[in-house]
């Protein structure tokens, strides 16, 4: 098994503030999907949902700036660190994961525990 | 070149891919089973001269390199635990005295269809297809795409590179999947043919390697796949394109239009073979956009002239294939169709219709066939606007030179 990073990204309009029924709706999209992802035989290891982009403060070097760390029109919503077989049961994973807005990227997670990776 | 040396290049064409993706399955690596392989063609080169070339020389060098990958990572255990293997090493490799019972799996398919995974991009696929399935070297394959060769290295690399860290699997693609992988693997072969059918620059109009290595890999695929339409729809369509390959040009180089080539020095077996495949694919259901192009390609060998050409049977199949693959290119041929049956001045309404897609912008063939339907309306001035578009776009010597002969014609009359 490998460890991927499913990161959604998606256009915020309209999730400023969220109705509780688009809560309630998005909730269990995402339940749904959890509970696939182990139903096909992947693992969910970790993953958060973050707030708008809006309430994000960027850090570079000393400079301190008010908002996200690069504008764009699909920003980074939340994330997904999963456990597949290969790619592409990633992948396979990743069609399933909710983004309405927007898409999903899969990035493989550097493995950290034999040294340098690549070496 | 000594015999064993003609016997060794022969084998390298024909049985790189097999050694390469069968040693994959033993070293679960891509890099490691492409030095054990190389390893095995060089000590072929030391060994053929000496015991003679083995009746099988495929099955010898692929023994050969299956081994050296069972002794590399049984001696660099430590190698072993930092690789990230595509596929779980398999050293259980029979002894080389016994040689006769070990049967070699045929994992051709596994590498084309890893190297034409979608999550590689569609140049990275192409440079992979020919470093691993057709073991060429990565300055050939920059000659091919005008690339230079540090940076085809770099991009083979990260290829690979992303192969093994986000562990592009190494096998066929599950059924419900393989349609559309398959399709990847075809357009990259159709690709490469292309590419080499039509030097995009230069001063020779045909990539013969190029062309031959397509060629190689479209046959290999018919013969792993051989109840696949598409596949044998692809063949087809690339023996009855290149059936023509000696008449595009002349003596001095200068490109000719179908209507112009000698259709005597057709290469008739070429014809008849893939004509013969087009026949096999078409029943099969609704037919895609090789066997479809293919068939096509067909009508046109089988018509004695190209005034005398079937061109109501081409421009239906235009129909079916516009339907089934809705690009711009396709319109734009089954615009030369419409001219055929129609004349020219409803090819040309044809033609207007697909004009202003942004596809084509960049696509001197556009501005070339309006070019032609406006000479051939004896609109000379529009025609001579059109061939100079087509210049300007036009980047291969050959077919630069005829629309400059063009240009002169419509503007002297």
């Amino acid at each position: 098994m490998a460890q991927y990073a499913i990161l959604i990204y998606g256009d915020e309009s309209g999730w400023e503030n969220p109705t509780s029924a688009q809560m309630d709706q998005m909730m269990q999209a995402h339940g749904a999907f959890a509970q696939g992802v182990v139903a096909q035989g992947g693992k969910i290891v970790g993953g958060e949902a973050l707030l708008p982009t809006s309430t994000a403060t960027s850090v570079r070097g000393d400079a301190v700036t008010d908002g996200p760390f690069q504008e764009t029109k699909e920003a980074l919503g939340g994330f997904y660190i999963i456990e597949a077989a290969d790619l592409d049961q990633a992948l396979a994973f990743a069609r399933q994961c909710p983004a309405p807005a927007g898409g999903v990227e899969v990035r493989p997670i550097m493995d950290t525990s034999g040294g340098a990776p690549g070496a | 070149m000594t015999e064993v040396q003609q016997a060794l290049a022969e084998a390298h064409r024909r049985e790189w891919a097999f050694v390469l993706a069968a040693t994959v399955r033993v070293a679960g690596n891509l890099d490691i089973a492409e030095e054990c392989a190389q390893d095995a063609f060089a000590a072929a080169l030391a060994a053929w001269p000496v015991r003679g070339v083995p009746a099988n020389p495929g099955a010898w060098l692929t023994t050969v390199a299956r081994h050296r990958a069972v002794d590399v990572l049984r001696r660099d255990r430590t190698l072993r635990g930092k690789l990230p293997l595509l596929v779980e090493a398999d050293l259980s490799v029979p002894d080389p005295a016994d040689e006769e019972a070990d049967v070699i799996p045929d994992d051709r398919l596994r590498l084309v269809f890893t190297c034409c995974h979608p999550a590689l991009a569609r140049e990275a696929q192409v440079a992979l297809t020919l470093r691993l399935v057709c073991g060429l070297t990565t300055a050939e394959i920059g000659r091919g795409f005008l690339v230079s060769e540090p940076t085809m290295a770099a991009r083979i690399t990260r290829a690979k590179k992303k192969i093994a860290a986000a562990r592009i699997p190494y096998r066929v693609p599950p059924a419900h999947e393989l349609p559309d992988r398959l399709d990847a693997v075809l357009t990259v072969v159709h690709l490469l043919y292309t590419t080499g059918h039509t030097a995009p620059q230069g001063d020779t109009l045909v990539r013969a390697d190029l062309v031959e290595r397509a060629l190689d890999l479209a046959r290999m695929l018919h013969a792993l796949m051989p109840d696949d339409q598409e596949v044998r729809g692809l063949l087809a369509l690339l023996l009855l394109t290149d059936a023509r390959r000696a008449t595009r040009t002349d003596a001095d180089g200068r490109l000719l239009l179908l209507e112009e080539q000698d259709r005597a020095r057709w290469d008739r077996q070429a014809i008849t073979a893939g004509r013969e495949l087009v026949l096999q694919a078409l029943p099969r259901g609704r037919p895609g956009r090789f066997t479809l192009q293919a068939a096509i390609a067909a009508v046109h060998a089988d018509a004695p002239t190209y005034a005398d050409t079937d061109w109501g049977e081409v421009l239906g199949l235009y129909d079916t294939l516009l339907a089934v693959w809705p690009s711009p290119v396709v319109a734009l041929n089954r615009a030369v169709a419409v001219a055929m049956v129609d004349g020219p001045a409803a090819g040309l309404s044809a033609l207007d219709a697909v004009a202003d897609d942004p596809r084509l912008a960049a696509y001197p063939y556009l501005a070339a066939t309006r070019a032609d339907l406006l000479r051939r309306l004896g609109r000379a001035h529009d025609a001579a606007q059109a061939y100079r578009t087509a210049l300007s776009l036009a980047s291969n010597t050959a077919e630069r030179d005829f629309l400059a002969q063009r240009l002169t014609e419509v503007t002297d009359a």
